[in-house]
């Protein structure tokens, strides 16, 4: 058969806006894309329609009232935000949560890990137009919801962590329904992975898209799923363990290509491994207290606060006035659920911080996006960013 | 974090080097301004520190001290397994320090979200804009002398009354 | 002139009625999603809360095709031009639901950054606090808007009604005489 050659007719490079109000579902961003035709020539991203002030906040409020900020940072496992904010503020303070309170974090942090991932992967199928995928991971994050929500309160933006601790302890029966609920998390799972891994449309449009090495990954400041994908195993849960990682058993899976398949396969093989790991808390939470018993830094019980004057005073004194936490620096950094999550704050000495910056894992992978989509078609921008999984409030801030 | 790179650093590169401490652990050197450049060169080709990671590099204002801002940069070695924190004083009469973008790609955005907030400089960045504000905005808000309810709204509804359902404190 | 007036009034208001329960049981959604009320949005859209059995399931990205103008999340002000662009796009008559605290008053956002509520830039006809708010709790405000709308009190269908009334009453209004509605 003869080749056809292409027509090889003149074009000029076009200037496209993508965003920052565009159907993908992860976070408000705007891209600027110079394409000739439909190759992508070069790009250009403005984060920061999502700056919400984070830091000027934190100036001005104090510890225990920044749990909340930082619940919005990565809004869809906002249970890790806080605890790499207490593990952070405690490391500065020198003290350390009881047992229980550890096991109950690593419980609730790998809780909303599953449910970022779950987020991330269904997102990404139904932008491709599996809306299918998406709907049975919300069912699986929904039931993970609920049991966030036995603990905390709410749904989304638990608050749950306290410095010294958690805020309360887990309700009867819970190791129960978590069971139940991981059960119906892992079929789910395990529909979406029969539906979308060798499935040859999202073969097709995930495979070699969007690579990187992982010298440039390793420039890039990447951590987290995505640099996992370029084969590097680098895991702050195993490199420095902090919590109770150290005692319990789970592997870091490692991809092999840097490209939008190897990173959604690493997040499916994640989800199993911090089930895993949720299994594995609950059969071995100690008993004991949530929080330390420090006048210092936790709240006195209710009944002794409304009937002796001391407490009261001292809840007062904590609201009020905040932990006050001895002047200095530090830079605390946990697995977050795009990357190492860091907290770096600066303390003068009073209830209030001086500086409270979070290091954003997606920050540095939004930035390498140019670097991802040059030469490749606009239809790749959406599957490519989507695996980037850039939250727009952790990016932003 | 690791005293090794900090012991290698100081010897390599004593005048550079103000001061060391590690509170908490995590080994921190505050460097001179003007050398920071091989500093951060040194930190991450020396085979030993070998640091190829440029995890953060941010900007806190003293306010009321000279030099007013220090540029925080956090390292991190994969292959070795060790961290560190380079600090240097950046005075408000001149707030310029050298960009390390040719050593760590990470840092182009990350040195424009300080010179967004903080107004400090980096000579020799390629891209040297706004990322998070608008380039509307007059000022830098995270210096500790802005207004954290300074509002410079870019739009407002015409058909409103003028003072309807805005705040009495400054700026809406 | 009064007489006269009232024959057409009735008919219309009968085929206003319908018209109007047309529109609220097929509202066409343009989520603009910029925050965590976003993922509250996906779990009213996902299967436990299903937001079909209200007809208001489709998104429509395209302003043009959408009347249903949803704000979730935290609108700051480098966002709020582009907010009020995309409501200037949509045709009459069209809705606008605050969704969230930070849509609605700025939430705990109280900064240099944040719009303070949206209704500083766009008309709102219903608020649905919550940070973020619980699914039921944007179902409530969506069968309020749709109350509102087949009473005819979003803020676009009144505009709508001032003005095609404006014409009929065009003569009159040119003469100088008093208009009642």
């Amino acid at each position: 058969m003869e080749e056809r050659r292409d027509l090889e007719l003149p074009t000029e490079p076009m200037t496209l806006n993508m965003g920052p109000s565009h159907p993908a579902m992860h976070g408000t961003i705007k891209v600027v894309l110079t394409v000739d035709g439909e190759t992508i020539k070069s790009a250009d991203v403005y984060p920061g329609f999502l700056h919400r002030g984070f830091e000027k906040e934190c100036e001005r409020a104090t510890y225990t009232q920044i749990f909340p900020y930082t619940d919005r940072l990565n809004y869809v496992s906002p249970m890790l935000n806080n605890v790499g904010f207490a593990l952070a503020v405690e490391k500065l303070a020198g003290i350390t949560a009881p047992p229980r309170a550890q096991y109950i974090r690593v419980l609730v942090g790998e809780m909303a890990r599953v449910a970022d991932h779950l987020t991330c992967v269904g997102a990404a199928a139904m932008e491709l137009g599996g809306f299918t995928a998406f709907l049975y991971m919300l069912k699986a994050r929904d039931r993970i919801f609920d049991l966030l929500e036995e603990i905390s309160g709410a749904r989304l933006t638990h608050s749950y962590v306290r410095i010294g601790g958690v805020a309360e302890d887990l309700p009867d029966g819970y190791p129960g329904r978590c069971k139940d609920a991981f059960v119906l998390v892992r079929s789910a799972v395990a529909d979406c992975d029969k539906l979308l891994t060798r499935n040859r449309i999202f073969l097709d449009r995930m495979q070699g898209i969007g690579k990187i090495t992982a010298a440039e990954a390793i420039s890039y400041g990447y951590t987290g799923p995505c640099l996992r994908s370029t084969g590097i195993a680098y895991d702050v849960r195993k490199d420095s363990p902090y919590l109770v990682y150290a005692d319990l058993d789970f592997a870091v899976p490692v991809g092999e290509n840097g490209d939008n398949l190897d990173r959604y396969l690493v997040r499916m093989e994640e989800i199993q491994q911090s089930l895993k790991l949720c299994e594995q808390a609950l059969s071995r939470m100690p008993s004991g207290d949530v929080i330390l018993d420090d006048p210092s830094v936790a709240l006195p019980p209710k009944a002794a606060t409304y009937n002796t004057i001391e407490s009261m005073i001292n809840h007062f004194k904590l609201i009020v006035d905040g932990i006050k936490v001895p002047p200095g620096e530090v830079y605390s950094y946990i697995e977050g659920g795009n990357g190492e999550l860091g907290f770096y704050i600066v303390s003068d000495g009073t209830g209030r911080p001086y500086k409270c910056r979070c290091r954003p894992p997606c920050f540095t992978l939004v930035q390498s996006l140019p670097r991802l989509i040059e030469g490749a078609m606009i239809a790749d921008v959406v599957p490519t960013f989507g695996s980037l999984n850039m939250i727009g409030g952790e990016c932003d801030r | 974090m690791s005293r090794f790179a900090l012991d290698r650093l100081c010897a390599r590169l004593p005048d550079a080097v103000l001061e060391t401490h590690d509170f908490r652990g995590d080994e921190t050197a505050v460097v001179r301004r003007a050398s920071i450049k091989d500093v951060m060169r040194f930190l991450r080709d020396d085979p030993e520190v070998c640091c190829e990671m440029l995890t953060d590099l941010t900007c806190v204002d003293y306010l009321g001290r000279d030099p007013r801002f220090e540029v925080v940069y956090h390292l991190h070695s994969l292959s070795k397994r060790h961290r560190l924190r380079v600090k240097a004083g950046v005075p408000e009469s001149d707030p310029t320090i050298d960009t390390v973008t040719d050593l760590w790609a990470t840092a182009g955005w990350l040195e424009r979200e300080v010179w967004d907030f903080y107004g400090v400089r980096f000579s020799g960045h390629p891209d040297l804009r706004r990322i998070l504000m608008y380039e509307e905005f007059v000022g830098h808000p995270l210096r500790k002398d802005y207004p954290v309810d300074k509002r410079q709204p870019l739009f407002r509804r015409p058909d409103l009354e003028p003072n309807l359902g805005q705040w009495k404190n400054d700026g809406t | 002139m009064s007489a006269s007036a009232q024959a057409p009034e009735f008919h219309t208001s009968r085929f206003e009625d319908a018209v109007n329960w047309a529109r609220k049981y097929s509202l066409f959604q343009y989520p603009f999603v910029t925050a965590c009320c976003g993922m509250e949005f996906m779990a009213v859209a996902g299967p436990r809360y299903d937001i079909a059995r209200f007809g208001a399931e489709f998104p429509r990205f395209s302003p043009r095709q959408a009347d249903l103008l949803i704000v979730v999340g935290t609108v700051t002000e480098r966002q709020a031009p582009v907010l009020r662009r995309i409501w200037e796009q949509m045709t009459e008559p069209k809705w606008v639901v605050a969704f969230g605290v930070c849509a609605s008053s700025g939430g705990f956002y109280q900064n240099y950054s944040v719009v303070p509520g949206i209704d500083h830039v766009v008309p709102v006809d219903v608020y649905i606090p919550g940070c973020p708010p619980r699914p039921e709790a944007v179902l409530d405000g969506l069968i309020m808007l749709q109350e509102r709308i087949q009473r005819g009190e979003g803020h676009s269908q009144r505009a709508l009604v001032v003005e095609s009334q404006a014409e009929a009453r065009g003569p009159a209004l040119r003469a100088g005489l008093p208009v009642v509605r």
